[in-house]
Formats: C-alpha cells, sequence, structure tokens
C-alpha cells in the first residue's frame, strides 16, 4: 500500500471528489496561484481551472457567505481557511446561515458545504494562532464536525465530507501535513461518526481524537513496553460522537483517559466524560480523568509552550493514575 | 515541613508490607536515610528509611502489622509542628497498632448490640442517600480484623470503593466492610474484591498461628508463600511445558573434585559448584535456551544470569549469580555459598533474586534420584538436578560401578523445541563427562 503524506491524502481527496462531481468547488484564500497556503490544493488549479478553484481576498466573513449561497443554489462549495483561528471572524456565516438553513427554512434549503483548514496549536504561533476549536462548532446543532488524525482518516473522511448533504467543518493540523501513513489506491469513503479503535488493550481505554490521536498511539507504544496496555478509541468525528465504540470499550477496560488538544472546561473530554459517568457507572473502577491544554492563553516561549500543551508524559500519568500504579 | 513515611515498595512485585519492627521511637530525631523500620516483603525483610529530617512524631502501624504499598505508616516533623491533619488523613487507624485486637472487637460488638445496625456517625445519619452497599442484606457488623479497622471505613463511616467493585461484590455475594481498599483514601476498587474473594484470608496479616494438639495446623500465607502460589501458579498453567531427562558419567568429576581436594581445603569443590559451571558454560553456546518468554517475543540473552533456587524456613527463593559463564569455579562456589546463606537469613536484597535468565533447582542433598521443576517465568527452562549415586553399569567383561546424576529440564514449548532442548544437555554433558573442558 502507497505511503503518503496527510497533505497529499487531503490533495488526492479534493482531487477525486472535483473529478467525479463538477458541482464541487474550492474557494479561499491563496488556494488557486499559490497552489494552497500548505500546499493541499497543489495542482488543482491546472486541471480543473479557474472557475472551480478560486482565490478570495482576506475577507473570511464574505467568502463564507458566497459559499453558503452557492450551496443554497445546488452547489457543493469547500471553502478553505487558511487556519482555523481565521474563520472566527466567519463564525457568523458557519453558524447562523449553514447550521440553520435546513431547520429554519422548514427542510427547504438543506447547505452541502465544507469548510476545511488546520485547527490547533503548531509550533510557537502563540495565543492567537494556536487554538482548538472542535468544541466550540461541535457545540452548534446542525454542524458535523470531522478532525482526522491519520492520512488515510484524512482522505476517507474528507471524501464523505464533500459528499455529505449538509454543512460540516473539517479540522485539519498544520503538524500534521507532513505525517505520513498508508493509503490505499483504490477508492474507499470512511463514514462519518464513526470511531477506530487504533491500539487494542484490556487495561485502560484512551479516548481521543485529532492530532492527539498520533499522541496516544505513541503512549500505547511505550506503555505496552510496561506490560500496561491501552485501548486507543479515535473519535475521528467530534459530532456526531460514536458513543458506542467508547462504550464498548470502557466495558472492558474499566478505566478511561480522555486526550483531548483544546482547553478543559467544556472541551470534548467534558462529553465523553459525561457520557461515560452516565452509560458506564456500574463498570468504573476509577475515576475518568482528562489530559488537555493548560487553561491559559497558548504561550510564546518554546518552554511555556511545552508545558501548557498535552503530551505524552501527561497522559501516561493519567494512566498510571486511573490504574492505581501511583 | 512534615515529612509523610509510607509503605514502599521494596521489591519489584510488592503489594503490601508488614512492619517487623520499629527502630525508632516517637520523638527520636531522626536524618533523612536513615532506617525507620524493619518491613517484610514478599521476598525479603528490608529496611524502611527516613525521606527527610524531623522528629518522629507518630507511628501509624503497629509492628507485625501489614499495610498496602502507599498506606502512610508514619510522620515525620519538627517538634513543635502541628501534624493533626496529616493524623487524621490516615484515617484514624493509628489506633490498630496501640490498642490490643480483643479490645476493638468487644467495644464493635457492643455498639452492635445496642442498635442492630452497622454503626454510622451521627452527621451521616441525615443523608438521603444511602451507599449501595447498605442495601444489601444486613449482615453480622463489621468486626475488623485482628484489630485493624478496614481503612475504606475509616472515611466518616462511609465504605469507598468504586462503582466497579460494589458490583463485583454484590454479584459474588462478598461484604465490602470485610475487603481491604487499597486506593487512594482506602477506596476498595476492582482488584481487591478480586484478591479477596480468590483468598479471603488475605486481608489477614501473616502470623504463624500454631496449635498443639489441634487435628490440623492453620498457617496463614506469609507473604514469599503468597507470592510462590501465585507466580507458579501462572507458570504450570499457560506455559506448554516438556520434559528432557538424562543422566550423566561424574567419574571424571570426582576424580578432578578428589585432585582438587588434595591440593588443599581451598581447592574443596562440590559436585552443585562443578554443575553450576557447566551449565553456565553451556547457556553461553547456547542463547535459544538462556531466554525470556515476553508474549510478543523472545528475549534470548548475551549474558548468563544463573537463578539457582535455594530452599528457606519461608519457602523458595531464587538468588543469581550474574554472568556465572565469566566467572571461574571458585567465584561461583564462594557465591553460591553466600547467597544461599543470605537467603536463608532473608538478607537478600532485591537486585539479588530478580534478573536470571536461567535457574537451576538442585535436590540432590535430599537424595532425590530425579524431578521436574517448575519453570520460573518469564524464563524459558530450568535444570532440576537430582542426587549424584553410584550406578551399576554394562563394561566390557561384566559390570562396573559409576558415580551418576540425572538432570531434568524444563522447556517451555512456546520457546524451546525439543531438538533445541536435547541439544543443551547433550553439550551439558560433554562438559560434565569432561570437566578439564571448563578450563579450556
Amino acid at each position: 500500500m502507497p505511503v503518503i503524506t496527510y497533505r497529499d491524502a487531503l490533495n488526492q481527496a479534493l482531487r477525486e471528489e472535483m473529478q467525479r462531481d463538477d458541482r464541487v468547488f474550492l474557494m479561499g484564500e491563496e488556494v488557486a496561484v499559490y497552489q494552497g497556503a500548505y500546499k493541499v490544493s497543489k495542482g488543482l488549479l491546472q486541471e480543473f481551472g479557474e472557475m472551480r478553484v478560486v482565490d478570495t481576498p482576506i475577507t473570511e466573513l464574505g467568502f463564507a457567505g458566497v459559499g453558503v449561497g452557492a450551496a443554497m443554489v445546488g452547489l457543493r462549495p469547500i471553502i478553505e481557511f487558511m487556519t482555523w483561528n481565521f474563520a472566527v471572524l466567519a463564525l457568523d456565516q458557519v453558524l447562523n446561515s449553514a447550521a440553520k438553513l435546513l431547520y429554519m427554512s422548514g427542510g427547504q434549503f438543506n447547505v452541502p458545504i465544507v469548510f476545511r483548514g488546520p485547527n490547533g496549536a503548531a509550533l510557537q504561533l502563540s495565543a492567537q494562532h494556536s487554538q482548538s476549536f472542535e468544541s466550540w462548532l461541535a457545540h452548534i446543532p446542525g454542524l458535523k464536525v470531522v478532525t482526522p488524525g491519520t492520512p488515510y482518516d484524512a482522505k476517507g473522511l474528507l471524501k464523505a465530507a464533500i459528499r455529505d448533504d449538509n454543512p460540516v467543518c473539517f479540522l485539519e493540523g498544520e503538524m500534521l501535513y507532513n505525517t505520513k501513513g498508508e493509503v490505499p489506491e483504490e477508492e474507499y469513503v470512511i463514514p462519518i461518526g464513526k470511531a477506530d479503535l487504533k491500539r487494542e488493550g484490556d487495561d485502560c481505554t484512551i479516548v481521543t481524537n485529532g492530532k492527539m490521536a498520533l499522541v496516544a498511539m505513541q503512549v500505547a507504544d511505550q506503555l505496552a513496553k510496561d506490560g500496561i496496555h491501552v485501548d486507543v478509541v479515535d473519535l475521528r468525528t467530534v459530532r456526531p460522537m460514536d458513543v458506542d465504540a467508547i462504550k464498548a470499550s470502557v466495558e472492558k477496560t474499566n478505566r478511561c483517559v480522555v486526550l483531548e488538544e483544546g482547553w478543559e472546561l467544556a472541551g470534548i473530554g467534558a462529553q465523553v466524560v459525561d457520557y461515560v459517568q452516565r452509560e458506564c457507572f456500574d463498570l468504573l473502577d476509577a475515576p475518568v480523568y482528562r489530559v488537555h491544554q493548560a487553561d491559559v492563553p497558548m504561550p510564546y516561549a518554546k518552554n511555556l509552550e511545552r508545558a501548557a500543551k498535552p503530551d505524552a508524559a501527561k497522559t501516561i500519568a493519567a494512566v498510571r493514575k486511573v490504574m492505581y500504579l501511583e | 515541613m512534615a515529612t509523610k513515611i509510607f509503605m514502599e515498595a521494596l521489591s519489584p512485585t510488592m503489594e503490601e508490607g508488614r512492619l517487623v519492627k520499629w527502630l525508632k521511637n516517637e520523638g527520636d530525631a531522626v536524618k533523612s536515610g536513615e532506617p525507620l523500620a524493619e518491613v517484610e516483603t514478599d521476598k525479603a525483610i528490608m529496611e524502611l528509611v527516613a525521606r527527610g529530617d524531623g522528629v518522629l512524631r507518630k507511628r501509624l502501624v503497629g509492628e507485625n502489622e501489614s499495610r498496602p504499598v502507599g498506606s502512610l505508616v508514619g510522620v515525620i516533623a519538627a517538634p513543635d509542628e502541628n501534624i493533626d491533619a496529616l493524623v487524621s488523613e490516615a484515617g484514624g487507624a493509628a489506633a490498630g497498632g496501640a490498642k490490643p485486637p480483643a479490645e476493638v472487637v468487644a467495644k464493635t460488638q457492643e455498639s452492635a448490640g445496642a442498635t442492630s445496625v452497622p454503626q454510622r456517625p451521627a452527621q451521616s445519619q441525615g443523608e438521603a442517600s444511602a451507599p449501595p452497599e447498605q442495601k444489601t442484606p444486613a449482615g453480622p457488623p463489621a468486626i475488623p480484623t485482628q484489630g485493624q479497622p478496614s481503612p475504606a471505613s475509616g472515611n466518616g463511616g462511609q465504605l469507598r470503593s468504586s462503582p466497579l467493585a460494589r458490583r463485583m461484590a454484590s454479584d459474588r455475594g462478598l461484604d465490602l466492610s470485610q475487603v481491604r481498599g487499597s486506593g487512594p483514601g482506602g477506596r476498595i476498587i476492582k482488584r481487591d474484591v478480586e484478591s479477596a474473594a480468590a483468598a479471603p484470608s488475605a486481608a489477614q496479616p501473616s502470623v504463624r498461628v500454631a496449635r498443639t494438639g489441634a487435628d490440623y495446623e492453620d498457617v496463614a500465607l506469609t507473604q514469599i508463600r503468597k507470592t510462590i502460589a501465585k507466580r507458579l501458579a501462572e507458570s504450570i498453567g499457560p506455559i506448554p511445558t516438556f520434559y528432557l531427562t538424562a543422566e550423566y558419567d561424574l567419574t571424571r568429576v570426582t576424580e578432578m573434585r578428589a585432585a582438587m581436594a588434595e591440593m588443599g581445603d581451598e581447592f574443596k569443590v562440590s559436585v552443585n559448584d562443578v554443575l553450576m559451571k557447566a551449565v553456565a558454560t553451556a547457556l553461553s553456546q547456547h542463547p535459544e535456551v538462556n531466554a525470556h518468554w515476553l508474549g510478543d517475543k523472545i528475549r534470548y540473552y548475551n549474558r548468563v544470569h544463573l537463578g539457582m533456587a535455594v530452599a528457606t524456613p519461608d519457602g523458595l527463593i531464587v538468588p543469581v549469580i550474574f554472568d556465572a559463564d565469566q566467572k571461574r569455579m571458585r567465584e561461583i562456589s564462594r557465591e553460591a555459598k553466600e547467597l544461599a546463606k543470605r537467603a536463608r537469613e532473608r538478607k537478600l536484597k532485591p537486585e539479588e533474586y530478580t534478573g536470571s535468565t536461567f535457574s537451576i533447582s538442585n535436590l540432590g542433598m535430599f537424595g532425590i534420584d530425579q524431578f521436574t521443576a517448575i519453570i520460573n517465568p518469564p524464563e524459558v527452562a530450568i535444570l532440576a538436578i537430582g542426587t549424584a549415586q553410584d550406578v551399576v553399569v554394562p563394561a566390557a567383561g561384566g559390570t562396573a560401578v559409576e558415580k551418576r546424576v540425572r538432570v531434568t529440564m524444563s522447556c517451555d514449548h512456546r520457546a524451546v523445541d525439543g531438538a533445541v532442548g536435547a541439544a543443551f544437555l547433550q553439550t551439558l554433558r560433554r562438559l560434565i563427562e569432561n570437566p578439564l573442558m571448563l578450563v579450556f
């Protein structure tokens, strides 16, 4: 099976879906002539022309709104945000237009649109450009929120997002674009809302999503050396959330740690914990612990940034805690 | 700044320890690193040392009491420092050490007689939500075993337990108040219910109770016996073992020993010393049996760390002669004697009985012809050595008498195939029947 980057996996998904359906088009800052700020749209302008690969001015609210309008009249836009930090300016169109129109039009207008771009912290991009938005977006009924962590998941889920008849927020990762993984040559689509068991073990469950899936896999491999075997439940989609997968795993392990990239309060992990305590109460042998970003704006200084981010060491400590090993 | 004294994990497999003897009295000044108490682990008696300077203000555990690893057993602080909060954190467990068991039991029974319900402190009487274990049919009131209040019940009268532990206890008909909690604050968790269900007496401290004239004698499990049971059951269960027996001619070993003894006492070696040297040498040529089975892989060792089973009054322990293949027979002989002596005195340090790559067990001194030993996991084989004895064998023109020894190798078939084990025994035969090879 070919090993390709996350970036190329996304590029393949875009190309294949644009070839498959001529209603699909890509719009955003630097997506066409510059080939994408992170080169995700490399070669698309040349193949599909400037009617379907559209450069915009720096006007997030404007081009997000144009996208919603285009979707309402039958096109299938993909709106690229250079990062989700910039998408804050466009949230009115995402939350108030895209997410609400099907409901408020009594089912007359569905909005088949994908908003995509990198999410979360990279390296030393400081407080304004290092934020994780999955819990913000997942809060809104009417949106689907997808956070793939591997090239395989990125391609299969982006194709599913483009084919979805309703708005999907697709959260990538700047630090993920260069990561590599196996991606089959033949076509496949991963259904939205299905978690993936990335490691298997009986001792503890780690529920995670997005970039943190990679950290969780490292943690699993490291703990295995000490004879501790964990389930890594990669949610992949945080809304809708695959609660059955969480339950099946915690029923087996009796212990759960939630690893997420964002902040603690009202984070994705809070939702997971709520579900686990309700559905798995009699099966828990320890409280559920969460690993998340420190409750501060992301520091610029390298040492402080490292201290603020969730990482493998913090996750291992949490696993050992729920296993009563320390 | 007060320093808490915890029951520390003094061996790699220790889960609880018995405080054998306090070496300091309350009020004694102590320095960091100074021994505070002797603690019996599952393997040996070790010293628990101070982790801070000050005065030993409080001993929270009495002598001969057991506590799980991580429990608070005492407090070091400045002479005038207020340590009430620390002491009450231990759940009033201090009383357990000071009061004779009978007094505690009597008190509990008295209060049970007066109220006929399990005693709960007044402040919790008004609480709307009774803990789930209260729903189970009222059994006899909780009587702390051996004067030792369960830490879990020391917390405002409410048992702390995980939801899973409660469910498991109710499924198995176990009374949670009889289970000792090993989680934080004495919380009863899954492993506690499992061990209580497996061995109801496990909660009791290890004390020998000898009854004269009775039909039988009940002997509580010592820590070492518990560990042996656990480890050996682990072994015979999942390990597909097969056995290879060989008989070796010791004529030349006997001649060599006699020749060496003639040179003086310092050159005396036992048959066992020669066999150990031969086994270590053979192992260096057969890494395929000098290995650990690790579940998803086999780790073949390039160094030979030879475990030797030693019988002690408390049970079996396997000290290790490290790099035995690199050592001379004299060194092996001296080390083996020293390790055996200290094993019987229970003075072995953990690093002296962990890390073996292959083990031998010799019952020759008991006159056992041959036997099968149980593999010491994760090792993949063990060699059982019988007694050296005179055997009549066919010889040219009639019969002859030879000194012979029978050895039996138990092999873990997951890692070692029959022919592989046989090849090792063949090498061993060459070395034992031609002991000069050992100096080659």
